[in-house]
C-alpha cells in the first residue's frame, strides 16, 4: 500500500469545546467515580458533626439555687454578651443637652489572697481599666446603648460607647493637685466628649452615634471597676488565671447639667449589683454627697464579657475531619503519579499548569461543600445543645455566625488545595499527607494544647497555615478589657481573614510550586 | 491538518545513557506503521516526546505538523497507548473513559461507542482493578480512540493479548489504516508485526537502523540463495559456475547457490544430467531481516568483554536455526 494513493482520515465527529470548563467537568467526574474518595468526604463531614455534638452533650452547667436557673446575662445594642455593672448618680435629660464634671481623685482597693484564713488583705489601688466618668444612657437597663466619657487607672481620658468602642483621650491620671475636667453632650443621636484641665480649654475626645436613642435618657456620674487579673505562667506552659475583687472611688465636684434636665434629688443605682441569697447586695457601690463633691465608689466593668462558651467550642471535630480531607486531596492527585495515570491526564490537556488548576478547583469546590454541610449543622444544633445543658454561650450576630460556618469551610477547602499542592511536590501519598499534617493541625495541637508559652503559640498560629484557624474565633479580644488572649482559650493572634489570608498565602505558594514543578518535569 | 508523525533528529539523554540519539521518521497516513527494535533501543522514550511528556534535549517531534502540547482537544488529534496498567483501579473503565470524554468536551455518547468498538461492553461497568491484561489493553484501545483521531500511537498493543485479541487487534489496525489513519505501533517482537505492519521503522541505540516497506526488507534479507542437495556435488558446483552463479560447499552433500532462480538452476542441472535430489529456495522471515538489521545493537550491549567475532557468529546461527525452522513448518 502507497501513502500516495491514500486520503488521510477525517473525523466525522463534533469537535467539543477545549476550556477550563472542560477540565475541571473531567476532574470532577475523576473525583466522583472513586466512592472512596466520595465517603472520605462524606466522613470528613460527619466527623465534624458528630465528635462536635458529642462534646456538647457532654458539657453540663448547673447554676444551683432553688430555680436552677443561671441569671440572664445581659446583651449590648450590637447583640452581644455584656457586663453592666457600675455605680450610677443620675438624673433624666429630655433632648439635648450635656453634662460638665471636674475630677479630684481617683483611688481603689484591691482584695489580695488572704494569708491568715478569716483576715482580709485589702490593699490600696487602682485598676488600668477602672473607670469613672460621665455618662449618657438610655434608662437604667443592664445593656442598654450608653456613651461615656472617663477617666481609667491606667490608661487615661477614654470616650466609650454600647461596650464595645473605645478612643483614647490624653493620657495620665487625676489627683487634687492636678484635676480634670470631663464634659459629655448629646445633640439628636450624636454623644461628643471632652476633656479639659482648666475647665476654659476643652479637647474633643470622640463622637459617638447612638442610632434609636430616645428622647429621654439618663445622665450622671459613674464609677466602675473590673476585677484584678492575674495570669501566672505554670511549668509546661500552660497558665493559670487568678480574679480577685477589687473596688474604685472617684471624687467629683463641679457638677453642672445643661439642657431639660429633671429636678430634686440625684437618683442614684447600683446597676447590675450582684445579690446575695437574702436579697442584700455584695459588694455594693455607694455615694456620698457633701457640699457639692459626690464621692462615688463602684464595683464592675462595662463591656463586653468573654465568660462562656463560644460557639466555636462545637467545633472540635475540624481537626480529624481535617485530616481525613487532607488524606482524599493527597490522594486524589498521588494515585494518578503512583499508576502513571498522571500522564493520561496529560495527553489529555497538555497545558500541565491547567490540570492541577482543575484539580485544586474540584478539590476546594468538593471540600467547601462538605465542610459546609458539617459545620452548617453542628453550630447551631451543636450550640443549641449546649444552652439545653445550661452552658452559657456567648451570643454573636447571624453574621457572625455565618463566618464562622463558612470559615470552617473554607478553611478545609484551602487546606485541602494545599494537601493537593503537597501531593504533587511529593507524588508520594505517606510524604505529602504527612508534610501536610506537620504544617497544618500540628502546630494548632501545639499552639492550643498548654505545652507551649503563649508567645511560642502565639507565633506558630501567625506564621505557620495553622494560622487558617483564627477564621472560627467568634468572640473579638477587645483591648480595653483585660484578658488572658492566648490560643489555649480560643484567642487567636491574628484577626479572622487575616489568619485566613495567611493559609491562602501558603496554598497558592504551594500550588505555584508544584505547578513549576510539573512543567519541568518528565512524567 | 496531514495524519501525520514526523520526528526529527531527537535528541536526549538520561545520565550517561543517550536514550536517543538522532532518531528521525515519518509515519504516513494509510498504513500501519511498525516500530520496531530491542528493549531499550528508544521505541518508548520517542513516543513520550512525540506526546509532549518527556522532553528531548535536541530535535522536534511534530503530529499533523504542530508540537503536541500546543494542540487543542488533542484527543482528536492523537489517540495514544502507552500504558495499559495505567488505571485507577476503583474506577470503571466506562468512568474511565467518560472522565477522559469530557476533558475534550466529547459526549458521554461516544465512550458507549468506543465501549463496543473494543468489545467490553460487558466489562465497561465493573472496576478496571479487576480487569485481565487483555482486557486493560481493549480499554487502553478504546481511549486512543475516544476522539475518534487521525493519528494512533500504540506502544505494545499486543502485550497480554490472547490469541483470540491478537487476531482482532490486526484487524482492528488494519481497518483503521485502511480509513487512511496514520498507525504507529511499536514491539520489541518482529513476530508481532509480520502480518499486521506494512512499513517498519526499526531502530537500535536510539536511531533508526532500517525505514523501508516490509516486502522491500524481506527480498533484501533473502537476496535469492537457493540450497542444493545433490550426490555429484563437484560436477553441480562446476555446471553452475559456468552458468555465473556464486556458489559454495556446504556440509556433506549440499551447496548453497546466490545468483540463480531456482527453475534455471533445475533446467541446467537437467541439461548436464547432474543428478540432485532437492532444491529449496531460500526466503528470508522478517525475523531474519531484523536481526540483520539490529544486530549491531545487540552487540553494542553484548560487546562488554565478548569479542566482535564471536558476537556475529552466534547471531548468524541463530538466524539459521530460525530459518531451517522456517522451512520444516512448511
Amino acid at each position: 500500500m502507497s501513502s500516495g494513493t491514500v486520503t488521510p482520515y477525517r473525523s466525522g465527529l463534533r469537535t467539543g469545546r477545549d476550556g477550563f470548563a472542560q477540565l475541571v467537568r473531567a476532574e470532577w467526574t475523576k473525583f466522583r467515580t472513586v466512592r472512596g474518595w466520595l465517603i472520605g468526604m462524606m466522613v470528613a463531614a460527619l466527623v465534624i458533626v458528630l465528635l462536635g455534638l458529642l462534646s456538647a452533650s457532654g458539657s453540663q452547667t448547673s447554676c444551683g439555687g432553688p430555680s436552677d436557673v443561671c441569671p440572664a446575662v445581659p446583651v449590648g445594642p450590637g447583640g452581644e454578651a455584656v457586663e453592666d455593672k457600675f455605680y450610677f448618680v443620675h438624673r433624666s435629660l429630655a433632648g439635648d443637652g450635656g453634662i460638665t464634671v471636674r475630677m479630684t481623685s481617683m483611688t481603689g482597693q484591691i482584695r489580695l489572697p488572704d494569708i491568715t484564713p478569716g483576715t482580709r488583705r485589702v490593699v490600696p489601688g487602682v485598676e488600668p481599666w477602672a473607670k469613672a466618668g460621665v455618662m449618657i444612657k438610655d434608662g437604667t437597663r443592664q445593656g442598654s446603648a450608653y456613651a461615656a466619657t472617663m477617666i481609667t487607672g491606667g490608661h487615661g481620658v477614654r470616650m466609650q460607647h454600647d461596650f464595645t468602642e473605645d478612643v483614647a483621650g490624653r493620657p495620665g491620671g487625676v489627683s487634687a493637685a492636678s484635676p480634670r475636667w470631663l464634659r459629655l453632650t448629646r445633640s439628636g443621636e450624636e454623644l461628643t466628649g471632652y476633656e479639659s484641665a482648666d475647665g476654659a480649654h476643652w479637647t474633643k475626645v470622640g463622637t459617638a452615634r447612638l442610632a434609636g436613642l430616645p428622647a429621654t435618657v439618663q445622665v450622671g456620674l459613674f464609677v466602675a471597676s473590673p476585677g484584678d487579673l492575674t495570669v501566672k505562667q505554670t511549668d509546661l506552659g500552660g497558665s493559670t488565671v487568678q480574679n480577685r475583687f477589687a473596688e474604685a472611688t472617684a471624687a467629683f465636684d463641679q457638677v453642672s447639667l445643661e439642657g431639660k434636665v429633671s429636678g430634686g434629688a440625684w437618683s442614684r443605682d447600683d446597676i447590675g449589683v450582684t445579690r446575695e441569697p437574702d436579697g442584700s447586695p455584695h459588694h455594693p457601690g455607694g455615694v456620698v454627697e457633701s457640699g457639692g463633691t459626690f464621692t462615688v465608689t463602684g464595683v464592675g466593668d462595662i463591656a463586653p464579657l468573654a465568660d462562656g462558651q463560644t460557639i466555636e467550642s462545637t467545633l472540635t471535630g475540624v481537626l480529624t475531619g481535617l485530616i481525613v480531607v487532607i488524606v482524599v486531596a493527597v490522594m486524589f492527585i498521588t494515585s494518578e503519579h503512583r499508576r502513571g495515570l498522571i500522564r493520561t491526564s496529560l495527553l489529555a490537556s497538555p497545558r500541565r499548569g491547567r490540570v492541577l488548576a482543575a484539580k485544586a478547583v474540584v478539590i476546594a469546590a468538593v471540600t467547601f461543600v462538605a465542610g459546609l454541610a458539617g459545620a452548617g449543622v453542628v453550630v447551631p444544633l451543636g450550640t443549641w445543645i449546649l444552652r439545653a445543658g445550661g452552658n452559657y454561650v456567648l451570643p454573636v450576630s447571624l453574621l457572625t455566625e455565618s463566618r464562622v460556618v463558612v470559615g470552617v469551610a473554607a478553611l478545609l477547602a484551602v487546606a485541602a488545595v494545599f494537601a493537593l499542592a503537597l501531593g504533587a511536590l511529593f507524588r508520594r501519598s505517606a510524604a505529602a499527607v504527612t508534610a501536610a499534617i506537620a504544617a497544618i493541625v500540628l502546630p494548632h495541637i501545639l499552639a492550643t494544647a498548654s505545652v507551649l508559652p503563649a508567645g511560642a503559640a502565639q507565633w506558630l498560629l501567625r506564621l505557620t497555615p495553622a494560622a487558617g484557624f483564627a477564621i472560627q474565633q467568634s468572640i473579638p479580644e477587645y483591648p480595653q478589657v483585660i484578658g488572658h488572649y492566648v490560643p489555649q482559650a480560643g484567642y487567636y493572634p491574628l484577626a479572622p481573614w487575616a489568619g485566613f489570608a495567611v493559609l491562602c498565602g501558603y496554598a497558592v505558594l504551594a500550588l505555584g510550586l508544584a505547578v513549576f514543578m510539573l512543567r519541568r518535569r518528565d512524567v | 491538518m496531514e495524519a501525520t508523525i514526523e520526528v526529527i533528529g531527537l535528541r536526549k539523554r538520561f545520565g550517561r545513557t543517550m536514550a536517543l540519539d538522532g532518531m528521525s521518521f515519518r509515519v504516513t497516513p494509510g498504513q500501519v506503521t511498525g516500530f520496531v527494535g530491542p528493549n531499550g533501543a528508544g521505541k518508548s522514550t520517542t513516543m513520550r516526546v512525540i506526546l509532549g511528556l518527556d522532553a528531548a534535549d535536541e530535535g522536534t517531534a511534530l503530529v499533523g505538523g504542530r508540537p503536541y502540547p500546543s494542540l487543542r482537544n488533542p484527543l482528536s488529534h492523537v489517540g495514544a497507548l502507552l500504558d495499559a496498567a495505567a488505571l485507577q483501579p476503583s474506577r470503571t473503565g466506562r468512568n474511565h473513559l467518560l472522565w477522559l470524554a469530557h476533558s475534550q468536551g466529547l459526549p458521554a455518547r461516544r465512550v458507549d461507542e468506543v465501549i463496543e468498538q473494543v468489545g467490553l461492553r460487558s466489562a465497561a461497568r465493573r472496576k478496571a482493578g479487576g480487569y485481565s491484561l487483555g482486557m486493560r489493553q481493549r480499554l487502553g484501545i478504546a481511549a486512543a480512540l475516544l476522539g475518534d483521531p487521525p493519528v494512533l500511537m500504540l506502544d505494545e498493543p499486543v502485550n497480554g493479548l490472547d490469541p483470540e485479541g491478537i487476531v482482532w487487534i490486526r484487524g482492528l489496525l488494519r481497518s483503521l489504516a485502511a480509513e487512511g489513519r496514520a498507525v504507529l505501533i511499536s514491539s520489541h517482537l518482529m513476530s508481532e508485526l509480520q502480518d499486521t505492519a506494512d512499513h517498519l521503522v526499526v531502530v537500535g541505540r536510539g536511531r533508526v537502523v532500517a525505514d523501508t516497506s516490509v516486502a522491500d526488507l524481506i527480498a533484501t534479507a533473502s537476496s535469492g540463495r537457493v540450497t542444493l542437495r545433490t550426490t555429484a556435488r563437484s560436477e553441480a558446483m562446476t555446471a553452475l559456475a559456468h552458468a555465473g552463479a556464486t556458489v559454495a560447499a556446504g556440509d556433506r552433500d549440499t551447496i548453497t547457490v546466490s545468483g540463480l532462480e531456482a527453475e534455471r538452476i533445475v533446467t541446467l542441472l537437467n541439461a548436464n544430467a547432474v543428478p540432485f535430489s532437492e532444491v529449496a529456495a531460500h526466503r528470508a522471515t522478517l525475523e531474519e531481516a531484523y536481526m540483520d538489521l539490529t544486530r549491531d545493537a545487540v552487540e553494542f550491549r553484548a560487546a562488554t568483554g565478548v569479542t566482535t567475532g564471536t558476537a556475529t557468529g552466534v547471531t548468524t546461527g541463530t538466524a539459521t536455526g530460525a530459518a531451517a525452522g522456517q522451512e520444516a513448518a512448511r
